[in-house]
Formats: C-alpha cells, structure tokens, sequence
C-alpha cells in the first residue's frame, strides 16, 4: 500500500514557485516604482537629487526596503535554481527534433524560453547596477556620492555602458512579461473573465518599465542629455 | 493525393531500461506506405517486414486503437502523438505525412517514465499518483436515482473536460521540465469539481501532489506545451485550480484523528 504523506508545501514544487511568484512581484513592484522615479531625470539635475535625498532621509525605510529586496530576491534566485536544477534531472533526454509544438506569438514564445537565460544574466547586471550606480565602485567609471544625475550622465556617456543597460533591460522585460503571466497561473488567480486582463496589465506595466528604462541610457548615449 | 509514400524512417530501438539505445534506419521497411493507415498500422507494416528480414520487431504500447484507452504515445518528429492537434498517435493517419518525409520516432522521455523497451515507456508513475489520490466517501448500496445529487450544469460540464484525460503521458513528453501537472490537475480537478470529491478534497489534493513530488517529475513553469500536445485538449486552467486549490489545503487542512471507532 502506497502511504500517501502530505509533504511540506515548500517541498513541493507548486509552493516553491508560489514563493517564487509572491517574491517576483515583490520585485516587479520595485522596479516599476524604481522606473517612474528614475524618469525625474528628465526633469532635471535638481529634481532627480531632491528625490534622492527625500528617500534618504528616512534612513530605516530604506534599509527596512533595502533588506526586504535582497532577502526576495536570494529567495526567487535560490528557489529558481533549486526547480531548474529538478527540472533537468526530470528530463535528461533532448528529443532529436525540437518541434515548436504549441502556436504561441514570438513575445510569448521568447520570452518563456529565456526565463533561465534571463534571470541569471538578469543577477550579473543587478550586481553591475549596484556597484556602478550605487557603491560607485566601478573601475573608470567616475562617482560621486549623492551626485545622481552626474553619475548617471557619465556612465551612460559611455556606449559600453549604454548598451549593457540597454540589452539587460530588454531581457528584464521578457522575463517581467512572462513572469508578469505566469504569477497569476502559479498562484491560482485565474478566471477565463480576467485571463485578457491579466495579460494586458502584465504588458502595460512590462512596457513601461522597460520602455522607460531603454530610454534612459539611450538618450544619455544620443548626448540629448549633457552634464 | 498518391494512395501509398515513401518514408524516412528512423526508429528508436533500446533493448531494456539500461541499454543506451540508439536510432535505427528502417527506410528500406518503410516504402508503399497507403496514405489511409494509421500510424499504428504503419508501424504494424515496418514489423512484418522486420520480422520477414529475420529482425526483431519495434516494441510499442497501444490498446484500444480508437483514441480512448491512452496506451498508444510516440513521439513523431518531436511532437507527442505526431503532428496533428487533439490526436492519439492511433488516429494518427499517414495522409499527415508528405512522400519522401523523414519521421524520428521515439518514446516519451521523462526520467519518471523509465522506457521498458523501444517505444514502449513505464508510466506507472500515473497509477501511484492516482493511488495516492485514496477513495472517495460515497454512499454504497443500490445504485442512486440519477439527479439525486443536483449538480449545476456548468460543473457537471467542467469536470468532465478535465476527465476527459486518458492518462497517455502526453503532457509529460511535451513538458521541457517532464512535469506530470496536466494530469495530475486534471485528475485532481475532476473530483474537486464535484460534490461527491468534497468530502476528502483536501486529502486527496495533498496527497496526489506529494506523489508527483516523489515520482521525480519536473515543476510546471508555465510553458503550456502540455495543453498543445494533450490529445483531449485539456487545458492549463486545471493547473490554476490545482495550484489553488493545494495552496488552501496546505494552509487549513488538518489530518483526521486517528480514534478507535464506536461500537457500531
Ligand atoms: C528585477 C528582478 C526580478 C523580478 C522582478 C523577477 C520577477 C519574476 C516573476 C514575477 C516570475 C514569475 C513567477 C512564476 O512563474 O509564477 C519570475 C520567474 C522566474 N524568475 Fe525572476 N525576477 C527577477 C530576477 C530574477 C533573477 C535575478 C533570476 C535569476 C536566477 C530570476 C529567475 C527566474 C526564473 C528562472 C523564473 C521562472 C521560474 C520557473 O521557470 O519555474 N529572476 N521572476
Ligand atoms: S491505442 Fe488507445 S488511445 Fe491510442
């Protein structure tokens, strides 16, 4: 007789990619909120540094937000690792053509295909970010604290630099598409009434962090914006 | 359209669980091939000709022929159960192929579904994940007047498309991460639907859940492979309603006291 155990939800895959979608939206909260601020840029040396020093006047909210982030952050990266890591040793064997199987749109397709490709390449530019625009601990890449808009403006003077932002945030955008998606799935939120919805607010809010954040080190490199 | 094609064919031939196995060119076996066979039938042709030419013929599952049973699952070109949507491989027929094309077959591959021989997997992995599902609490007796039970029309609708899954294991070769959600959620969902699975709805969610966990299968990351490749077109909705509906049990359900009953 088979003994039909419960396991602990964390042991199953399903509630390890509920925490996997709970702290993906944690993040996707982030970066939105993150985008709309960093588009004060626009608005001007001042205003950008204003900003700055508002957040930072409440120096235990941000460290209290600082800490919610990494923690989610290690979670989603672990966690994802973790169900790829059972996901490859599920299936060992490639089939000897790769057919495409379903007919899904090029976004949906590409997008889902790199989720594994994206988050960590998407790990390896948060590092970069941080230490660029945070620490300022970039080699040739001249900081000063608190300077946001100077910091922005050199770094991005540089097309190296651009252009890493740029691609990184293209890929942040298919994995925020999909993610944006698939939270819904993994948590149990759908309903055949909300599925469009759904899918066009994870589009709506995928395009403007992306789109802002394109833009950015796109018009930085152009030199539409100077020091 | 010619009556009979000529195919490529190579065949995956393994002698047991732990030969390597390797592709076969049966090309020469595969000529005059009538347009109006099935695939099953097809390869029923290639083994009278194996066997004439003093070789061993190809081992693969298949029952009913008629696209209800779900013994029947190879893998054509990639696709589970071939190129065409909402189709068995035994429905399959050989006017889906051009003269001339060249066809891989294989057998599912999932860790969790070991193949026993060529073609042929074990998918027993299904029945334990069913088994661990345990019973339902019914009234037992003389059969039940129809309609004693009121069951709204929409669930009764909605239970019997997710019990429409023959248990093929399509899902699971089509899944990059062989998950087995698909199923499990269609078999989870048919009874959670209903009023006659609510009694151990929560048991039975967690229980068949565990099960998948231990047989090795891969977690869903929402590729909805699965639903393309399900010949009865099942859709990733019922995985949804698993992941809810686990979710809910995982955070209220407690297990029944184990006390001694009465004295009847
Ligand atoms: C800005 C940072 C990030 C955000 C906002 C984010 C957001 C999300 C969301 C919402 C999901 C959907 C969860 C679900 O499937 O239901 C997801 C999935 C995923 N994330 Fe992230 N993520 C971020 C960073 C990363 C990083 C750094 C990695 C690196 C490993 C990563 C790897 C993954 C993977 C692999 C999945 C798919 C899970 C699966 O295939 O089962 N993510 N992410
Ligand atoms: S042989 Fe029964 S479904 Fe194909």
């Amino acid at each position: 007789m088979l003994k039909a155990e419960p396991l602990p939800l964390l042991a199953t895959g399903i509630g390890k990619k509920a925490v996997v979608a709970i702290t993906g939206l944690v993040l996707y909260g982030f970066v939105f909120v993150h985008a709309l601020g960093n588009l004060q840029v626009f608005l001007g040396r001042e205003a950008i540094k204003a900003y700055r020093e508002s957040l930072h006047s409440f120096p235990k909210a941000l460290w209290g937000a600082r800490a919610v982030l990494l923690v989610c952050l290690l979670t989603h990266v672990t966690l994802t690792i973790d169900i790829a890591a059972k996901a490859r040793a599920a299936r060992t064997t490639r089939y000897k053509v790769s057919a495409p199987i379903a007919e899904q749109g090029i976004l949906q397709r590409y997008a889902r295909k790199t989720m594994v490709l994206s988050g960590p390449i998407l790990l390896v530019y948060i590092m970069f970010h941080l230490a660029h625009l945070t620490a300022g601990v970039v080699p040739g890449l001249p900081f000063k604290a608190g300077e946001v808009y100077d910091n922005l403006v050199r770094g991005f003077q540089n097309p190296m630099v651009a252009g890493l932002y740029i691609v990184a945030n293209l890929l942040l955008g298919l994995h925020l598409y999909h993610g944006g998606v698939a939270l819904f799935q993994t948590l149990g939120l759908r309903h055949p009434q909300w599925d469009a919805h759904t899918r066009h607010a994870a589009f709506l809010v995928t395009a403007v962090v992306t789109a802002t954040n394109v833009i950015i080190p796109t018009t930085i490199a152009a030199g539409l914006i100077r020091q | 359209m010619a009556e009979t094609i000529d195919l490529k064919l190579h065949v995956w031939r393994q002698k047991g669980p732990s030969d390597p196995g390797k592709f076969e060119d049966y090309s020469q076996y595969a000529k005059g091939i009538s347009t109006h066979a099935s695939f099953l039938e097809f390869l029923d042709v290639v083994n009278e000709r194996l066997v004439l030419a003093n070789q061993e013929p190809i081992v693969f599952d298949h029952d009913c022929r008629e696209g209800i049973c779900g013994m029947c699952g190879i893998v054509i070109n990639g696709e589970p159960h071939g190129p065409q949507k909402a189709t068995t491989t035994c429905q399959l027929h050989m006017r889906t192929f051009r003269n001339g094309e060249e066809l891989w077959v294989e057998p599912w591959r999932a860790a969790a579904f070991p193949v026993i021989r060529d073609l042929s997997v074990d998918r027993s992995a299904f029945d334990r994940i069913i088994q661990a599902g345990g019973y339902i609490t019914a009234r037992a007796g003389a059969a039940p007047d129809a309609n004693a039970i009121p069951i709204p029309k929409r669930l009764a609708d909605e239970a019997m498309d997710a019990a429409t899954c023959i248990g093929c294991g399509a899902c699971v070769a089509a899944c990059p991460n062989a998950s087995a959600s698909l199923f499990m959620a269609a078999k989870i969902g048919h009874l959670n639907t209903l009023p006659q699975g609510q009694a151990e709805r929560d048991k039975r969610t967690l229980a068949m859940v565990a099960q998948h966990e231990r047989e090795g299968f891969g977690a869903c990351s929402n590729h909805y492979l699965c639903e393309a490749a399900c010949p009865k077109e099942i859709s990733v909705q019922w995985i949804a309603r698993m992941n809810r509906d686990l979710l809910k049990a995982a955070m209220t359900y407690k297990p029944e006291p184990q006390r001694a009953g009465g004295d009847g």
